[in-house]
């Protein structure tokens, strides 16, 4: 009990303090000193007036929705005694892993600089500042020479490195018993069983009415849709994150979805937010960077062929070009086990003082990033509306979907727990692809590393992040049940298959799937 | 039930001939005797032409109207238009009702038109009233984006009637005539790119009309950015999206073809604008395609042997309104990539199973109403009969934009049809 009050007092200490640095805390003081004019506001019940002050004039629920927004992404509290790389990331082996990993993509990106002898950044000059300008809305029309640019990695380079993580202090046993993990994620983590599992997604059971399922072909709206929307447009009223976050986990309505989302990750474009965007606009003018050309090839090689995605080639340029100089987004590694990357001024290697994160937001890109902005272009056609969103989906979710942690939602606890879902309930299939040498994991590690983005339809896409919104929990939905109860669905093709090529080709289409009733079916109508 | 159906086609197009062969018929020549014939708009025309005297028997079908240029030739299809408007206005009905302006509330959707050289002189007075404006000029008879310019100034125009072989309009045959309509410049852009939309309709009788509409339709992207701008006039990849013309554009991607999916349209439009304004979109294309319809049925042949699919060509201003811009005859059957190809082949397998009840050898003295089970991915789109039925009334008071049925919203096509009250 003291244990929770102090954590609880340590917690309300850090959000207080984190809260007066920012804008909304000059609001309120703003507010509260105009509101002394007023004539309701007396001298004796000063505390109390104003308060009843915000309160009556929505500046409290913008208060409230901001300490939401911070209870959201902040870490467990720790101990008060333990070293700030604990709230990073509390196993020492995962902190190594992660940590040469991390050289290792740098080391890739260093010798493709000094290969193609391209500095890492440089100021344009005038005359490519003002082309640049002016080609600021078409930038897809461009196609500068990127064949001899590669992506830093892959998703299947870094599954390599997941599959050898090991845990030092764990003595595996050469005896098979009926525990012995047979995946390739070879690391005791915890995981949620099944039943957990339910607790947890409670509100996806069979008994809740469920957009993706209750809005389909045979269903009258009547009986729930129309309920819901209803519903939604009152959360919306209410400018409620905490109601809109427990309302998307039934999904959202497409027309309400843009608005709650915003709600729920708390952006409310503001000038100053519009502003902040245009400032790195205009870095991205003046600098080039080498990211900027890995960004290029990603979006070229991606979304610039996706059938969904194609047609907003150029906002994925706007947003992700301006988010490679965004420094802001480098509060997240506080709690992210990663470690943004280091680069030094010519001849001073390995001076801190000569230090400067790079690329400017800590984050390079690898092949396929880009997806994670593609689907939310069908929500937000306003570019800064567009990158305040996925600035925070990033800092909130999917900087977990590529670095090495333990946390229950990082990347690693992910596959273990598709893993473990598939050994424990569907054996017989979990055992005949590993022994043909398609070991699940394999195929579906990069529809989890992308939050399954490119790999569903949109709409379908849509539904599923809802969850992740709504549990605050991306990787735990869409990585390892979701995952699993696909391959639970072609469960009867895959047992024929003979080979790794085939079994992908089973699995390469996923566009026609709905998300809804196969996560349902899997989680609630198994026998456990 | 006795016999195969025997067909004929003169377009050689694998989403045809699979369609034919799955079904068990019997490829026969034209000059065998041949229950089904997909043909080309120039084999119809002989087909029916007075010389010819072909005389269709009972069990032979074909997939052209006889006078279909009444609809899919530029010209004419304004001419109807504007024809049937006309008629409306005489009998006082309210579909006709004008705006303060003179404009007709619910009959405007085809962009002001001319036919040159035959309306010169209407054409430059209206010019004159908005000098500013950007005109497009096509060849009536040709499709896929030929011989299609942009203009601005009129000494384009008489710059164009110079080059042409003769030198005034009037000698100028009917061949060559040109329909000059108002660009639409403030088309609706989504990811700074303009579209339009390639919907598929199936006549299967005109009188009584009975249509249907494919719900796979799609949008059609140009691979440049859009600009107003009249610098960029000569540059088609900007303002033509027909897809033989982007095809040449350097960015055309082979693997999505500039395609989109209607669902994606729906999906990012009701998730950018609302569920109400999208709907109401959806429903005014809807309509305008009745109309059109309606508007050729009184001069259509009704020939009982006859079915047609159509493309409709449609594009969509900022404002969120649908303007009717072309219908084809011969949609393309070539498929450009590989969603597009099974997407045809599904297009043509249920024309197929509309037009050809059951793949038997057709009668066409058959009542033409087919069970919905065989409809595939066609929803009735407007059925005279039925509407008839439901008395007269009805259709006025649910015209678009104005009080829809408690279900006539519903959005999503996974499958509840899409009933708009007004049919």
């Amino acid at each position: 009990m003291l244990q929770e009050e102090s954590d609880l007092s340590l917690i309300i200490a850090q959000i207080v303090q984190k809260l007066k640095g920012s804008n909304l805390y000059a609001q309120l003081e703003r507010q509260a000193w105009a509101s002394l004019q007023r004539p309701e506001i007396k001298l004796e019940s000063l505390k109390e007036d104003i308060k009843e002050f915000f309160k009556i004039s929505g500046w409290e629920k913008k208060l409230q929705n901001a300490v939401y927004s911070e209870l959201s992404v902040f870490p467990l509290p720790s101990h008060p005694a333990a070293p700030p790389e604990h709230l990073k990331e509390p196993l020492v082996y995962m902190r190594k892993a992660q940590g040469s990993w991390e050289k290792r993509i740098l080391k890739s990106l260093n010798s493709m600089c000094t290969e193609l002898s391209i500095p890492l950044a440089r100021k344009r000059p005038v005359g490519e500042q003002k082309e640049l300008l002016n080609k600021w809305n078409e930038m897809g029309t461009d196609e500068p020479d990127l064949s001899l640019f590669r992506p830093v990695y892959a998703p299947k380079d870094f599954l390599e490195v997941l599959i050898n993580l090991r845990n030092p202090n764990y003595e595996n046993g050469d005896s098979l018993s009926f525990r012995t993990h047979l995946g390739l994620i070879q690391v005791p983590l915890k995981v949620k069983d099944i039943p957990e599992l339910k607790e947890f997604f409670v509100e996806l059971g069979l008994t809740t009415g469920q957009l993706g399922i209750d809005d389909s072909t045979q269903v009258p709206p009547e009986l729930f849709e129309n309920e819901h929307v209803r519903i939604g447009q009152k959360v919306l009223a209410e400018q409620d994150s905490a109601a809109a976050q427990q309302y998307v986990r039934q999904g959202s309505p497409t027309a309400l979805r843009a608005e709650l989302w915003a709600l729920i990750l708390n952006i409310s474009s503001q000038p100053e937010d519009i502003l902040y965007y245009e400032q790195l606009k205009t870095n991205v003018i003046q600098h080039d960077l080498l990211v900027d050309s890995l960004i290029y090839k990603d979006v070229k090689l991606t979304a610039s062929n996706d059938d969904y995605y194609f047609v907003f080639e150029d906002y994925l340029y706007q947003v992700l070009l301006c988010f490679s100089r965004d420094t802001s987004v480098l509060g997240h590694f506080a709690y992210s086990s990663a470690s943004p990357p280091k680069s030094y001024i010519r001849g001073k290697l390995g001076l801190e003082e000569y230090a400067v994160f790079y690329p400017p937001n800590g984050v390079i890109p690898f092949h396929g990033f880009s997806m994670y902005v593609a689907p939310l272009c069908f929500l937000y056609h306003e570019p800064s509306k567009l990158y305040q969103i996925f600035r925070e989906m990033y800092v909130r979710f999917f900087f977990r979907l590529h670095s090495i942690s333990s946390h229950p939602s990082g990347i690693v606890s992910l596959c273990l727990l598709f893993e473990t879902l598939l050994q424990t309930y569907l054996p017989q299939l979990f055992y005949h692809l590993r022994e043909i040498g398609a070991q699940p994991l394999r195929i579906s590690f990069k529809w989890m590393v992308r939050a399954f983005s490119g790999y569903l339809a949109t709409d379908q896409l849509l539904l599923l992040w809802d969850r992740i919104l709504g549990y605050n929990s991306l990787e735990i939905l869409a990585g390892k049940i979701l995952a699993a109860a696909v391959f639970a669905f072609r469960a009867v093709n895959l047992m024929e298959v003979t080979s790794l090529a085939a079994a992908e080709a089973v699995l390469a289409d996923l566009s026609t799937l709905k998300v809804m009733p196969l996560l349902q079916i899997f989680l609630f109508a198994t026998v456990t | 039930m006795a016999g195969k159906v025997k067909w004929v086609t003169d377009i050689e197009k694998s989403v045809l001939i699979n369609n034919f062969e799955k079904r068990g018929w019997v490829q026969v020549t034209e000059n065998e005797d041949w229950n089904f014939y997909w043909m080309s708009v120039q084999t119809i025309r002989s087909v029916f032409s007075v010389e010819t005297g072909y005389r269709l028997s009972d069990d032979q079908i074909v997939n052209h109207f006889p006078n279909h240029y009444e609809l899919t030739r530029k010209d004419l299809m304004v001419k109807n238009i504007k024809r049937y408007r006309k008629e409306l206005e005489k009998e006082g009905s309210p579909l006709a009702e004008k705006d303060e302006n003179g404009k007709y509330l619910y009959l405007d959707f085809v962009p002001v038109t001319y036919m040159l050289p035959a309306d010169y002189n209407l054409f430059v007075e209206e010019f004159r009233k908005s000098p500013s404006s950007t005109w497009i000029m096509k060849p009536c008879g040709k499709a896929q984006g030929k011989g299609i310019f942009l203009i601005n100034k009129l000494s384009q125009i008489k710059k164009w009637s110079r080059d042409s072989k003769t030198s005034s309009f009037v000698s100028q045959s009917t061949k060559e005539a040109y329909v000059i309509s108002l660009y639409i410049n403030n088309p609706l852009l989504i990811g700074g790119r303009k579209f339009d939309l390639r919907l598929y309709v199936l006549v299967s009788t005109y009188r009584p009309l009975r249509c249907y509409m494919y719900k796979l339709g799609f949008c059609r992207f140009c691979t440049v950015k859009y600009t107003p701008s009249t610098s960029e006039l000569d540059n088609m990849f900007v303002h033509l999206t027909n897809v033989a013309i982007q095809k040449h554009g350097e960015d055309y991607n082979h693997i999505h073809g500039g395609k989109w999916t209607v669902n994606n349209l729906r999906l990012y439009l009701e998730s950018t604008r609302g569920k109400e304004v999208t709907s109401k979109l959806f429903d005014e294309i809807h309509w305008i395609i009745v109309q059109s319809l309606k508007a050729v049925a009184p001069v259509m042949n009704n020939d009982k042997h006859c079915f047609e699919c159509y493309g409709y060509d449609i594009i969509i201003d900022d404002r969120l309104k649908p303007w009717l811009i072309e219908v084809n005859a011969s949609p393309s059957l070539t498929s450009s990539t590989a969603n597009d190809r099974i997407l045809k082949y599904n297009l043509i397998n249920d024309t197929l199973n509309i037009a050809v009840p059951n793949g038997e050898i057709p009668d066409c003295k058959w009542n033409k109403s087919p069970p919905k089970e065989v409809l595939g991915n066609y929803e009735i789109l407007y059925d005279e009969e039925l509407a008839q039925g439901d008395g007269a009334d009805r259709e006025l008071r649910s015209r678009p934009g104005q009080s829809l049925g408690p279900r006539g919203g519903r959005s999503r096509d996974s499958g509840r049809t899409v009933l708009t009250t007004w049919k």
